[in-house]
């Protein structure tokens, strides 16, 4: 065993949002992650994360007045949640076949030894709430899990989602939190999708200008499952969103649709995993980002295929737009293929607004700014294209149309 | 309307230089024409008057109503009332035409002080400019220009022209890939523009154009100047002996 390091204040903080116990003993052997970790490479989470934040400094009488001045994004079942905390009193009334429950307390172990957020997860405790949708429930409307930052506080959360055979639902899982507010969140979700389902998971992040978010999508694909998952990030100052998904089932479809908008001075990164265990299965992962001013995004794309996962198709595309001379962008693709009949493919692309679009477009009249503009929203809307709930779709081309407003 | 004086233009990045010395007057209510061949400057002329950033005006002028454009923004002089009709129309993939259409032509109510366009009234005149163009709906609902056939890409160019209704026009080689029933479609659309205060440029490399949109004067542009101008006569000349009078003439 090494030598235990010196912990630096937010190391240091954090042991102290939990109990002593095995996690914290890692974190105390090893920290947080350095550049040095090959997961973290892009994302030196030891150093960009500097402190954590104190408690929630909010009183429960606040909670009402506080979720009734941020708009709802759409016709969602809502379930809110606020500095961390599930509101269970503010919660909308669940259709039938769809029970969930507060103080959800997972024994989370990290899956890995660079599963940081997991071993955030671990340290504080992380509660949330659990959801099961029965067998063959179908919804008509999004359940929305509304996670309000509302003070500086650290925000520690895991839900343990279960989708039952053949159901078909989405789930819209939000993040946001005003300008200003530096607060943290740890959020970490398990979501097992049963036999035949079709599941949306959209993952909307929309942060202040401060707040930190560290996100990790766990997921358990079984077979004939027809996942998409939708990820937006358009706010925070430090964002790292994790997907990984298993693909336990043949048969089983997996669609993940990503825009990533990142602003000035911030660092987004997507990373995602795919597993493929058995044979016959899909995935298909788009990604298109924009990144202005000194903005950094990172995409780390992971696909795995198990020796028996035969006849496994995999695709995988990041296309980036750098708006500015000191926008960066560093996208790592990674095949690890141990089947011989497979077709996996990746591209990435990195390019400027095209100078023969802009011009034409302004030809006519359009200003600079708006044509630039339009140019841009052509570029990141294309991914929302086939979403078929045109409230939803509506609602995220807004939050798209607002951050170029603010960053365009 | 349109004054351009000693023009010497040279492509911004390299010496080279393709304009050398350009003089050329279109008042309003004219349709002058300008022919030449290949590689004679014709585009060029179109973009910097334009405001395209590859090129670069080292001498002379260009006055629009009297006013040098040379430090106007692109979209401010396209808001003044200058269009091109471009030789090559870029697909734009992912703007809906629509859209586009609606952004440009508020934009130029905009600069110009005048109340955008409702929804209800963008869509009356887009339904009855395209319609007398002969373009569906349905082309508009795609993306600008993208996968459009030549010829629909001109007749595209010229809706946008009847719909942003331009002071000035320049149209270059817009005949070039239509039918023969869409140029006769297309030629009665700018037919229809034509009026006391409106002038137009119009570049062409074929008579047949010109049959139908008759010029008022024809201009022959050869290595970066124009080297004889005249009546539509000229043009009818040209097509039955080519360009080597004329350019022996001014040799
Ligand atoms: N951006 C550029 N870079 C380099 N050369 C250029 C550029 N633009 C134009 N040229 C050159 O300048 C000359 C004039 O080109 P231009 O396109 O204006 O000709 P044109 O008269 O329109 O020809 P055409 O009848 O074939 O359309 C050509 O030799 C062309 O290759
Ligand atoms: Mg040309």
């Amino acid at each position: 065993m090494n030598a235990p390091i010196k912990l630096t204040e937010a190391e240091q903080a954090l042991l102290l949002l939990g109990s002593d116990g095995e996690a914290s003993g890692i974190l105390r052997e090893r920290g947080l992650p350095t550049r040095r970790v090959e997961a973290w490479h892009y994302t030196d989470l030891r150093n960009l994360l500097k402190s954590i934040p104190t408690g929630s400094q909010l009183d429960t009488g606040d909670v009402d007045r506080l979720l009734s001045s941020y708009q709802r994004l759409t016709h969602a079942t809502r379930l809110p949640f606020v500095d961390g905390k599930y509101i269970a009193d503010a919660a909308d009334e669940t259709p039938n076949g769809v029970l969930v429950a507060g103080e959800n307390a997972p024994n989370l172990t990290p899956a890995a030894d660079d599963d940081a957020i997991g071993l955030i997860g671990a340290i504080t405790g992380a509660k949330g709430v659990s959801i099961a949708i029965k067998d063959g429930v179908k919804l008509d409307k999004p359940l929305g899990l509304a996670q309000v930052i509302a003070s500086s506080s650290f925000c520690s959360t895991a839900h343990t989602i279960n989708v039952g055979k053949g159901a078909h639902v989405s789930f819209i899982e939000r993040h946001l939190s005003g300008d200003g507010i530096t607060g943290q969140g740890n959020a970490i979700t398990s979501l097992s999708v049963g036999e035949g389902a079709e599941v949306l998971w959209a993952i909307v992040q929309q942060h202040g200008n401060q707040c930190t978010h560290l996100g990790q999508l766990n997921v358990d694909l079984a077979a004939d499952a027809r996942l998409t998952i939708l990820i937006l990030n358009c706010g925070g100052k430090l964002v790292r969103q994790e997907v990984h998904v298993k693909s336990n089932g043949e048969n089983s479809d997996l669609e993940i649709l990503g825009v990533n908008l990142v602003g000035d001075k911030t660092h987004v990164d997507v990373t995602t995993s795919l597993l493929h265990n058995v044979p016959n299965t899909n995935a298909e992962e788009t990604f298109r980002n924009v990144i202005t001013g000194s903005g950094h995004g990172v995409f780390q794309g992971q696909i795995r295929v198990a020796q028996p996962a035969q006849k496994t198709d995999a695709q995988m595309a990041c296309n980036t737009l750098l708006l500015s001379d000191e926008a960066e962008f560093s996208a790592k693709p990674e095949l690890e293929i141990f089947a011989d009949d497979v077709i996996c493919a990746h591209g990435a692309t990195v390019t400027d607004i095209d100078d023969e679009h802009l011009f034409y477009m302004r030809a006519r009249g359009i200003g600079e700014t708006d044509a630039r503009a339009l140019l841009i929203k052509a570029f990141v809307d294309e991914i929302f294209d086939d979403l078929e709930d045109e409230t939803f779709k509506g609602a995220l081309v807004g939050l798209i149309d607002d951050w170029l407003d603010r960053n365009g | 309307m349109i004054e351009i004086k000693n023009l010497h233009v040279k492509i911004a990045e390299t010496e080279t230089k393709i304009l050398n010395g350009l003089d050329l007057t279109v008042n309003a209510g004219e349709v002058a024409a300008i022919m030449g061949p290949n590689g004679s400057g014709k585009s060029t002329l179109s973009y910097v008057m334009a405001g395209k950033k590859d090129y670069e005006v080292t001498e002379g002028d260009i006055l629009f109503n009297g006013e040098s454009i040379l430090e106007m923004k692109v979209d401010e002089r396209a808001a003044a009332g200058l269009f091109l009709a471009f030789q090559y129309p870029v697909e734009i993939p992912g703007v809906p035409t629509m859209n586009f259409l609606k952004a440009a032509m508020n934009a130029q109510r905009k600069t110009r002080g005048d109340a955008e366009y409702t929804t209800p009234e963008f869509i009356k005149r887009v339904k009855e400019a395209a319609g007398n163009l002969g373009i569906s709906m349905d082309m508009l609902k795609r993306s600008l220009n993208t996968g459009f056939s030549g010829g629909e890409k001109k007749r595209a160019e010229i809706l946008q022209m009847s719909l942003l209704e331009p002071k000035f026009c320049v149209m270059d080689e817009t005949d070039s890939g239509l039918d023969i029933d869409a140029l006769k479609v297309v030629a009665d659309g700018v037919n229809n523009l034509r009026s006391p205060d409106r002038g137009f440029l119009i570049i062409t490399h074929y008579q047949r154009l010109l049959e139908h949109i008759v010029p008022d004067t024809v201009h022959v542009l050869y290595d970066g100047r124009i080297i004889q101008s005249g009546g539509k006569e000229l043009a009818l000349q040209l097509e039955e002996h080519g360009y080597a009078d004329v350019i022996a003439n001014a040799a």
